[in-house]
């Protein structure tokens, strides 16, 4: 009964994701968000400090040495999204259940 | 040091709006947090679900990179706390947050550094279990159908991110570093965050819905409806 595998759902959910983080974040809205809107509204945003990881290559969602906007965006996207991915597949000891994964395929 | 106005840093809590000993206290909570979620996480997690831990971890990085208009030249961006929570587990959803927080802090400099304890407690521990335990009233009290499913993991979504901005008043109500009202800090937070919780409820239930669709029994939230309809099946194929 079932027609979708475990394997096609995580390739065309992280299809999605990589989309998302790598294209469409270019077109994502520029203003600020609700805590900095309050903030600046409400006169606490001058407390806000700059932090530590600022100076870092991908700081701001932008890799270091890429001067187009969209390229500059999209590739920090990606490479935190496969960041992300690793991170958290390691946690989850996904990689010692890949197999099973395989074995599950078309169940 | 200079006040950094990136427009694209979002949602998450800087460096320096909280004191010290409140950022150490959140830390100290997010840690606790982080250490029961590594111990429940092990009874959620099986071969099929620990990639989509990993994808669902994937997916909430991806989708805070997608700033959203609010009313008057506001934004907002999913958490994902109620999302996670419904999708792999509360443990496992807190576990995702964490990860895509810390990434964000460290590498993408988007939430303090210091500031990590407090946005882990507020856009992971209390999105995730506030977002799943309204989840999980949502589906005591709506009929026990998979196509339930979404619409409770919507409610959640909501109340998870209300319930973030409150916390921060809260929060900000002891360790602010400069004084704010609180009732005048709780309005604006409250309203403008029950705006972007909309935004969250359409977006934890399209991803929701999406997945229930296809497979419903790899989401953990489903699990009690997707076992209720293989008995009624079971027995109505052999009374």
């Amino acid at each position: 009964m079932r027609t979708v595998s475990n394997r096609t759902v995580l390739v065309v959910g992280l299809l999605v994701a990589l989309t998302l983080a790598g294209v469409v974040s270019f077109y994502a809205s520029g203003s600020p968000d609700g805590l900095n809107r309050v903030a600046v509204d409400l006169g606490f945003a001058s407390a806000e400090q700059a932090s530590a990881a600022e100076g870092g290559p991908l700081a701001g969602y932008e890799t270091v040495g890429i001067d187009n906007g969209r390229w500059s965006g999209g590739l920090a996207g990606v490479l935190g999204c496969l960041l992300v991915l690793g991170c958290s597949w390691l946690l989850f000891g996904a990689h010692k259940r890949t197999p099973a994964l395989a074995r599950t395929k078309g169940e | 040091m200079v006040c950094n106005k990136d427009p694209e840093v979002a949602m998450h809590v800087p460096d320096g709006f909280l004191d010290a000993p409140t950022s150490l206290v959140t830390a100290a909570v997010a840690a606790v947090g982080i250490g029961l979620a590594l111990k429940g996480a092990r009874r959620e997690l099986d071969d099929r679900t620990a990639p989509l831990a990993g994808l669902v971890a994937t997916f909430v990085f991806a989708t805070q990179m997608l700033n959203f208009p609010v009313a008057g030249g506001t934004s907002g961006h999913l958490m994902g706390g109620a999302l996670a929570a419904v999708l792999v587990g509360p443990y496992t959803g807190l576990l995702c947050l964490t990860v895509v927080l810390v990434v964000q802090s460290l590498l993408f400099a988007d939430g303090g550094i210091t500031a990590l304890g407090t946005n882990v407690v507020l856009m992971g521990l209390l999105t995730v279990v506030g977002g799943y335990a309204v989840f999980r009233a949502a589906q005591l009290v709506l009929p026990k159908r998979l196509s339930m499913v979404a619409p409770a993991a919507a409610l959640g979504g909501i109340a998870s991110v209300v319930l973030s901005a409150a916390a921060f008043v809260v929060l900000y109500a002891v360790g602010g570093v400069v004084p704010i009202p609180f009732d005048t800090l709780l309005a604006a937070m409250v309203g403008v965050h029950v705006v972007i919780g909309i935004g969250e409820a359409v977006i934890t239930f399209l991803v929701v819905s999406s997945i229930v669709a296809v497979r419903p029994d790899l989401v953990h939230g489903a699990r009690r409806v997707v076992a209720v309809r293989e008995l009624e099946t079971r027995l109505a194929v052999s009374p």
